[in-house]
């Protein structure tokens, strides 16, 4: 095998595209060959730096909006609410009952949903350079990042002390809205805490669930609805949680 | 550009959202190497995307990827026309003899030289942009987009073999440049 044709099959070596026996043909010249040697280490050099190297773009936000509204929406809402309101009436169920039907309902669906989505959006934030918009140790960096960007401003907490390293903040895209994420570290786990605002004031504890094998500590507060999202143990997850409230509690919020 | 798709149909959507929006950050990419343009990638992945969801109920294949940034291209192509009408922003023509010209032209410096400097992000982005379209277009698909040979000449509808050697010239061009930094004191 001379030079040109060597050239021209190191790159589907690279790539894995050579059967073993051409692969062999592409070694042996490669062997003895210093030139091609040096394309050789050089490209797959290249190959690891473009891989590791933050070469790709993150897709705007209100990119990602403007492709969400211009779908058709699902119309789950309004069809489960039809249904009830047939029962709710057709029967001699009280309407304390149905309301708490509905609320069970409702919630079983668009829990699931939005938890779905929430774990898309952590897995969306492990791919390279797409973790944080704003990297920062300092609450009173991270905090006043958000400012103007959403409709709640997101409380930042440092609980470096207590183990868990803030690592800056992020916009996200959650159940169709921007929605803010603040972003933790754990020995080498990330912890993205998702936060938005809920209708309702009235508090709800946490509960902890799993979804395609990542954990989520769900709860509510002050208006808030949180989502610590992680691929940390459920005990850890949970104490994450425990001490972020217990912060809150104790208004040491950025 | 269409505001709205007008197919109602709520478990299409869903499942499109589900299939083809977690790609949104893969075609945003690819647009924004064939482009080199943010304003016009965004319009152009959102186009994509309306487009692939107008075509959705008759997809059956290849996979997602491969055949969202097929639609994304034919998309390109659309932009690259209208830039060709703008004097201002000439389409980039690659002469046939570039195709065909031999590889080794590119590397002149001794074979015992290594690269060594890292690139940041900036660099990378930077000097892949200097690539000429067809070559830009193959190693967005390979290096950053993986890409197989089968599935870069399906979207960019030429031979396996064309793919081969637009490849091996995008990453000679591009060792040649890397060399061409290293040499500058930084």
């Amino acid at each position: 095998m001379n030079c040109d044709e060597a050239e021209l099959l190191l790159h589907a070596l690279i790539d894995g595209e050579l059967d073993a026996g051409h692969a062999r043909d592409v070694e042996n010249h490669v062997a003895g060959c210093p030139r091609c040697a040096a394309a050789l280490q050089d490209y797959r050099a290249m190959s690891k730096m473009i891989a590791e190297g933050g070469a790709r773009y993150k897709a705007p936000l209100e990119l990602r909006r403007r492709i969400e509204t211009a779908l058709p929406q699902p119309r789950a809402v309004p069809s489960r609410r039809a249904v009830l309101r047939g029962f709710a009436m057709g029967s001699a169920v009280s309407a304390m009952a149905a309301t708490g039907l509905v609320a069970i309902v409702l919630r079983n669906d668009d829990v699931e949903r939005i938890q779905s989505e929430v774990v898309s959006a952590h897995l969306r934030s492990l791919q390279a350079g797409h973790l944080t918009d704003v990297i920062s140790t300092d609450q009173h960096t991270v905090k006043p990042w958000f400012n103007g960007k959403l409709d709640v401003s997101p409380p930042v907490i440092d609980l470096t002390a207590q183990g868990f390293t803030l690592i800056g903040g992020r916009l996200d895209y959650v159940d169709a809205r921007a929605i803010g994420a603040v972003v933790y570290r754990r020995r080498q786990h990330v912890i993205n805490l998702f936060v938005a605002q809920t209708g309702s004031t009235e508090r709800r504890a946490a509960k902890i669930e799993t979804v395609q094998g990542f954990n989520i500590r769900h709860w509510s507060d002050r208006g808030l609805n949180y989502w610590a999202v992680s691929d940390l143990a459920k005990d850890e997850l949970a104490d994450f949680g425990e001490r972020f409230e217990s912060a809150m509690k104790g208004g040491t919020a950025g | 550009m269409p505001v709205k798709a007008s197919d109602d149909d709520p478990e299409k959507a869903r499942r499109f959202r589900e299939t083809a929006l977690p790609f949104l950050d893969d075609v945003y990419t690819l647009a924004r190497y064939l482009l080199r343009d943010a304003a016009d990638a965004e319009d152009a992945v959102q186009e994509c995307f309306l487009r692939a969801f107008k075509h959705f109920g008759s997809y059956r294949g290849p996979a997602m990827k491969p055949w969202l940034f097929a639609i994304l291209r034919n998309v390109c192509r659309a932009e690259y026309a209208r830039r060709a009408t703008t004097p201002t922003s000439p389409i980039e023509d690659v002469p046939e003899s570039a195709e065909q010209a031999p590889l080794w032209h590119e590397v002149q410096e001794t074979p015992e030289a290594q690269l060594l400097r890292r690139w940041d992000s900036d660099t990378v982005r930077r000097l892949i942009a200097t690539l000429a379209e067809p070559f830009r277009e193959t190693f967005v698909l390979r290096e950053i987009q993986n890409l197989s040979y089968r599935e870069i000449a399906d979207v960019a509808e030429v031979p396996v073999g064309t793919v081969m050697s637009r490849l091996a010239r995008a990453r000679a061009m591009l060792r040649s440049a890397w060399m061409a930094e290293e040499e500058q004191p930084k």
